[in-house]
């Protein structure tokens, strides 16, 4: 037996024990994910004890270094923790902007003291981060952005307004992008800013969602005092920060599809509109749409599976996040029309206990934002044709 | 295993990419069009397949080949793609390969195999009756005669029939029309007596034969695996076929693709260059998001042929359903972006659109293959 597989064993035997069996259904409403922060409530008893045995454990992000609190495990080790949670359907213990965003680059840009302070306390759920990239002129034109900091003393000063930032009146911390040089070009005078939520001058305002729910704000900032050691990376290059950190989050959201246990879709669909005498889906021009979006699921799936391989043997090109985040936000947002489909008016209730809550259709509803977060479709489209086929004036 | 190619794949992939740009270009392939060479292939370029070790490339190393899998026959087969080359490596080396050495005797491989792997004998496999491929509606029939058996019937889109040396024939024994039950393959000599093979010249100019049988005599030694049981044979053979056209599809979908890059970046009109055009620029930036989707469904369906055979099927189905939309999406939008010239003969670009028509069509098209995923989900 090699190492490898004693430690899968090891590692299967270790969930099986651990992982509640409340922790292995489908993730359905908002509340069955646990995003830890400063005032995290727990859903049920199972989500706070699974996520304190995973975060005792190190597994929070096995592949981060043990020095600051990750499980330390190589990349191989790291597949099989993940793999074997896939294989029971074991839900993220915890899940944050901090994980999925900040993190990566803290690691990469961040100063030993920075790193101390702010990943341990990623891992442990104590703090939830949220991020203040959009505004209200600079969307797709990020680097357009107008939030200004200014140097007083030993803290910049931060003015102006952010937009569309999620979870902005749940989070503790915020990482910032601001305007430290206002006569440089517009991607030169940027700088990431690290800061806490509380500080004084920082307000949020909620905005209703079509899917009903409010999970992203506008959000304020009036003379917000921030202390100049707070900046992740050189000041006025922030920018390499911010899109160093939009490549993880493109990652997250084109896998954004297979979070999570989910039921078959063609039960699903049999369930509902029934099967001919040939066990077939009784209604032939669905039965094709479905077969046809397993055809790209499926292939997709290995896509990604290939992205990750050609990033661990150096083939990858930069910009391929933004491919697959082009195709696996699109191929997100066909599942729900398939599955408003699927169910017809059982899919279209908003309020009742019968449906959680309309969760089918907000859902769907949610997912129309995929081609839109992290950058828009069209934007992917625009960064493949400049940075991957080096189209002229792209 | 990685979903990327190992250090002796990619040295295949270059030696084959080399040889086959150097010696067999798209000209090669118009030049046998235009003379409307009799053999429809070159038989020089042929032998130097042979010494390259690829028309043996899936032949156990004991029968002369290279004992190599599905990944490296699919690598050649992209290449092939690239030029559109014409010539008998999917037929005789990957489909009658895996068809005699999945299913041969003793004998029938000892035989064969030598030959088809020094690429001396061409081996082709006559499955489609009707214009759609349906592998299991075999009407071909062969009935007991003697000690033999006496084919009557008829095939159609027979790759390299009528270059073929051996033909592997699916023939009806038992069962219905349409029952995969009571398939029988038979190795037929097609010099033999009653065989009548038509060349078809078909839209992409490459080699496929109508092949008739009238009262076709083979021996009880000519069964092809066991009697009635062909199927289970023909269907992984056709897996086989099917990932490697894929394959070949990715190529001259990947082809077709980067001369349209190219062009974008020559093109000029409105004082511009087309490839400033925001409208082009997505349009092609889909193709390539989707090619490399379909690249990584068509090396996993290869590997898996190599690793896991009696799972393939599905992942084989998705590989060659993405082949076939992908290809085609790949084919168009080159002849689109090309404006006038796309449409010329003269001009390569519409060449691939012919040939991806035809690879379409070759072992399922893309509807037939979303379908084999649904049944395989059973719904
Ligand atoms: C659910 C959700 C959560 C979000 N969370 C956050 C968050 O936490 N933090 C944060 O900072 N931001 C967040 N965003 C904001 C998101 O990043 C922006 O909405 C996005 O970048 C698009 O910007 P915009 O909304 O200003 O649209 P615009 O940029 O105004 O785009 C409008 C339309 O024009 C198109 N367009 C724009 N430029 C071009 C071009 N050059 N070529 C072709 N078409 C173009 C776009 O594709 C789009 O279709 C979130 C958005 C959503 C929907």
């Amino acid at each position: 037996m090699t190492d490898l597989e004693g430690f899968r064993r090891e590692t299967r035997d270790w969930l099986e024990k651990n992982c509640p069996p409340e922790m292995r259904r489908p993730m359905v409403v908002e509340s069955d994910t646990f995003w830890g922060g400063r005032n995290a409530t727990y859903q049920s008893d199972a989500q706070r004890v699974w996520f304190e045995r995973m975060r005792d454990k190190k597994w929070i992000v096995p592949h981060w270094p043990a020095e600051y609190g990750g499980g330390g495990l190589d990349p191989e080790r790291a597949k099989v923790v993940r793999e074997e949670m896939a294989a029971i359907n074991a839900r993220p213990p915890l899940r944050s902007f901090g994980i999925m965003m900040l993190g990566p680059a803290l690691l990469k840009f961040g100063t030993e003291e920075q790193k101390r302070e702010h990943i341990p306390k990623i891992l442990s759920g104590e703090i939830r981060w949220c991020q203040g990239y959009s505004e209200p002129n600079s969307g797709s034109d990020l680097a357009s952005l107008q939030t200004r900091a200014d140097l007083d003393g030993d803290h910049y000063v931060v003015n102006g307004q952010k937009i569309w930032t999620s979870y902005a009146n749940k989070a503790d911390w915020i990482f910032c992008l601001t305007r430290t040089d206002f006569s440089a070009k517009k991607h030169e005078g940027i700088t990431f800013l690290l800061f806490d939520m509380t500080t004084p001058g920082v307000t949020t305002k909620p905005i209703l969602l079509i899917s009903g729910y409010s999970p992203f704000c506008e959000t304020f900032f009036d003379n917000v005092r921030v202390p100049k050691k707070n900046a992740l990376g050189t000041v006025n290059k922030g920018w390499d920060v911010a899109k160093y950190v939009l490549q993880f989050e493109r990652d997250s959201i084109s896998g954004i599809g297979d979070r999570g246990a989910k039921r078959a879709m063609s039960e699903i669909a049999l369930n509902s509109v029934g099967a001919n005498e040939k066990g077939h889906l009784a209604d032939p021009l669905l039965r094709s749409q479905l077969a046809n979006f397993e055809v790209d699921e499926v292939a997709f799936q290995f896509a990604s599976e290939r992205a990750s391989d050609q990033v661990k043997t150096g083939q990858a090109h930069p910009a391929f996040s933004s491919a697959m985040k082009y195709y696996g936000s699109e191929l997100n947002k066909r599942r729900h029309e398939l599955f408003m489909s699927m169910g017809g008016s059982d899919a279209l209730e908003w309020e009742s206990e019968r449906s959680q809550n309309g969760q089918t259709a907000r859902t769907w509803l949610r997912t129309k934002a995929n081609s839109i977060e992290g950058g828009t479709s069209e934007v992917m489209l625009g960064i493949v044709a400049k940075r991957i086929l080096n189209l002229p004036g792209a | 295993m990685a979903l990327v190619l190992n250090e002796e794949q990619t040295l295949l992939r270059d030696s084959a990419r080399s040889l086959i740009s150097d010696k067999a270009p798209v000209s090669h392939f118009r030049a046998l069009r235009d003379s409307k060479d009799k053999d429809g292939f070159s038989r020089d370029l042929w032998k130097t397949f042979s010494e390259m070790g690829f028309t043996g490339l899936l032949v156990p190393e004991e029968f002369g080949g290279s004992g190599l899998g599905c990944v490296e026959a699919g690598i050649v087969a992209e290449e092939i793609g690239h030029t559109l080359l014409p010539s008998p490596f999917l037929a005789s080396s990957v489909l009658a390969a895996s068809a005699l050495q999945r299913a041969g005797s003793k004998a029938q491989k000892a035989e064969y195999l030598p030959k088809i792997a020094d690429g001396s004998a061409i081996g082709s496999l006559a499955v489609d009756e009707g214009g759609k491929h349906r592998p299991h509606a075999i009407t071909l029939k062969a009935v007991r005669s003697g000690n033999g058996f006496k084919l009557n019937g008829a095939k159609a889109f027979v790759v390299d029939g009528h270059v073929a040396d051996i033909l592997i024939v699916a023939a009806r024994t038992a069962g219905a029309d349409d029952d995969p039950k009571g398939i029988t393959l038979f190795l037929v000599d097609p010099r033999a007596k009653g065989v009548q093979i038509e060349r078809t010249i078909m839209v992409d100019a490459h080699n496929a034969a109508r092949i008739a049988f009238k009262d076709t005599e083979v021996t009880a030694d000519n069964v092809l695996g066991e009697l009635d049981q062909g199927s289970a044979v023909l269907d992984g053979v056709l897996n086989i076929g099917r990932a490697v056209v894929a394959s070949e599809m990715l190529g001259a979908g990947d082809e077709a693709f980067s001369r349209t890059v190219q062009y974008l970046k020559e093109r000029k009109q409105f004082g511009k260059l087309i490839g400033e055009f925001q409208a082009l620029q997505h349009r092609i930036s889909h193709l390539y998001v989707e090619l490399e989707i379909t690249r990584a469904a068509v090396l996993k369906a290869l590997q898996m042929l190599d690793e896991d055979f009696d799972n393939a099927a599905p992942i084989v189905s998705v590989a060659k359903a993405r082949a076939g939309t992908t290809g085609t999406l790949a084919v168009q939008e080159g002849l689109q972006m090309h404006g006038g010239i796309g449409m010329t003969d003269q001009f390569d670009i519409g060449l691939f659109m012919k040939r991806m028509r035809v690879c379409q069509e070759l072992f399922g098209d893309s509807n037939f293959h979303a379908n084999r995923v649904a049944e395989l989900r059973a719904y």
